[in-house]
């Protein structure tokens, strides 16, 4: 198996036929909050990319250097989690200090990304398909990229959808599931590019 | 008197106040692993024992737990009693820990087990905290077994494996599939709010 190649496809398999949202699932609870408009969930999308990108190599190498040879696979969930939480804070303690316009941007989101299972899912995906580290950071970087792309096209629809009449029952998560529904059928159109398990 | 509150409890956190179309919370297990209803049912019964079990730990500790770091401590006690799940599948169910893959582990960022550690452990005394929890998750699974049992039934013609389905039946392969699982629980929360009882919506995150 070439490695360079592999990653390659990985990558863009995460971002149209893998998408991490709608055909895993994962990182909804945010979507469906966070996608009002498209400005916040671009914000979001951003922290989202950096830190899947980041975690998912820091994951990999706490897994396969430190878990793996202590036998203690067990502990991954735990181990994850608090990878995840530490990379957050200190990001967010990084960028206070040096970037305050980054901080603006990204500022509020961070603390929500912790919760976010899509983070988590990533490495818990990546684990279970045996990649290797390069393909890792890909999965991650394009699991990011794709789940930003979702809740970009969200944020635009649901702008546009605020004068559209909706039966009253079905406002708010109703009809913002029946519309991620409608992308994830537009999105298999993808599926016979390429496909990852 | 206590038992009439024991059953305040159970009816909001089952009916009233439901996790999944309530507050739109921890969604993302529900749409994943609900296209058969052998893995939903042992999904929800994963999901019952580590609510329960969380916010009974966390109200035994509320009054040792200091506020700042109590996220992190409410996180690690979720993690231990996932790790305890995983565990118990892969040794006794290892088909079905298999077809769930990560979506076990995933139960830790599940938003309903953290919000009601928040939002009803910290602040209560164990034994109530234990049927909040119990409550929360039975509503939980009952949400995921209704949405499992249309899909399952649409999508293969069968329930637990079994046919139901008459012989000419077509399956629908997207009930299967991931938009199937986005129109079920879209359409599945209008019918509940357009019957259940009205309540004005709650700013939700996580």
């Amino acid at each position: 198996m070439e490695l360079g190649l592999s990653a390659f496809v990985i990558f863009f398999a995460a971002i149209f036929t893998n998408n991490i949202l709608l055909t895993n699932f994962l990182g909804m609870c945010s979507f469906l909050a966070v996608s009002r408009e498209v400005k916040s969930s671009l914000g979001l999308g951003l922290a989202v990319v950096f830190v899947m990108t980041c975690t998912s190599g820091l994951n990999y190498l706490v897994y396969y250097y430190l878990l793996v040879p202590l036998g203690l696979e067990h502990f991954r969930y735990i181990t994850f989690i608090i990878v995840i939480a530490a990379f957050v804070q200190l990001v967010e303690m990084i960028i206070e200090r040096s970037s305050p316009l980054l901080y603006v941007i990204l500022g509020i989101f961070l603390p929500l990304i912790t919760v976010n299972c899509a983070i988590l899912g990533v490495a818990l995906f990546m684990i279970i398909r045996d990649y290797t580290f390069l393909q890792s950071v890909a999965y991650g970087a394009g699991s990011g990229i794709g789940w930003t792309m979702a809740i970009m096209a969200m944020g635009g629809i649901r702008q546009k959808m605020k004068g559209a009449r909706v039966p009253k029952p079905l406002e708010g998560p109703g009809i913002t599931l029946i519309i991620a529904g409608i992308m994830a059928l537009a999105f298999i159109g993808f599926t016979g590019m390429i496909q990852i398990q | 008197m206590a038992k009439v509150k024991s059953r305040t409890i159970f009816i909001s956190g089952f009916w009233k106040e439901n996790p999944v179309f309530r507050q739109i919370l921890g969604i993302c297990s529900a749409l994943a692993v609900t296209n058969l209803m052998v893995n939903t049912l042992i999904m929800g019964l994963s999901l019952i024992f580590v609510t329960s079990m969380s916010n009974l730990t966390v109200s035994i500790l509320r009054n040792v737990t200091p506020t700042r770091i109590r996220m992190m401590v409410q996180t690690l006690i979720i993690a231990s009693y996932v790790i305890i799940v995983d565990i118990v599948l892969k040794a006794y169910l290892p088909d079905i820990s298999e077809a769930l893959g990560p979506y076990v582990g995933l139960i830790i960022t599940n938003c309903i087990i953290m919000g009601r550690c928040e939002a009803f452990a910290r602040n209560n005394s164990p034994f109530p905290s234990f049927l909040d929890g119990v409550a929360s998750g039975c509503g939980y699974a009952f949400v995921l077994v209704s949405v499992a049992f249309v899909r399952e039934a649409l999508g293969f013609g069968t329930l637990f494996g079994m046919r139901v389905m008459p012989s000419g039946w077509t399956n629908w392969i997207i009930m299967v599939m991931a938009p199937g699982a986005f129109f079920m629980l879209g359409s599945f929360i209008w019918v509940v709010r357009h019957f259940g009882p009205k309540e004005e919506e709650k700013p939700t995150a996580g």
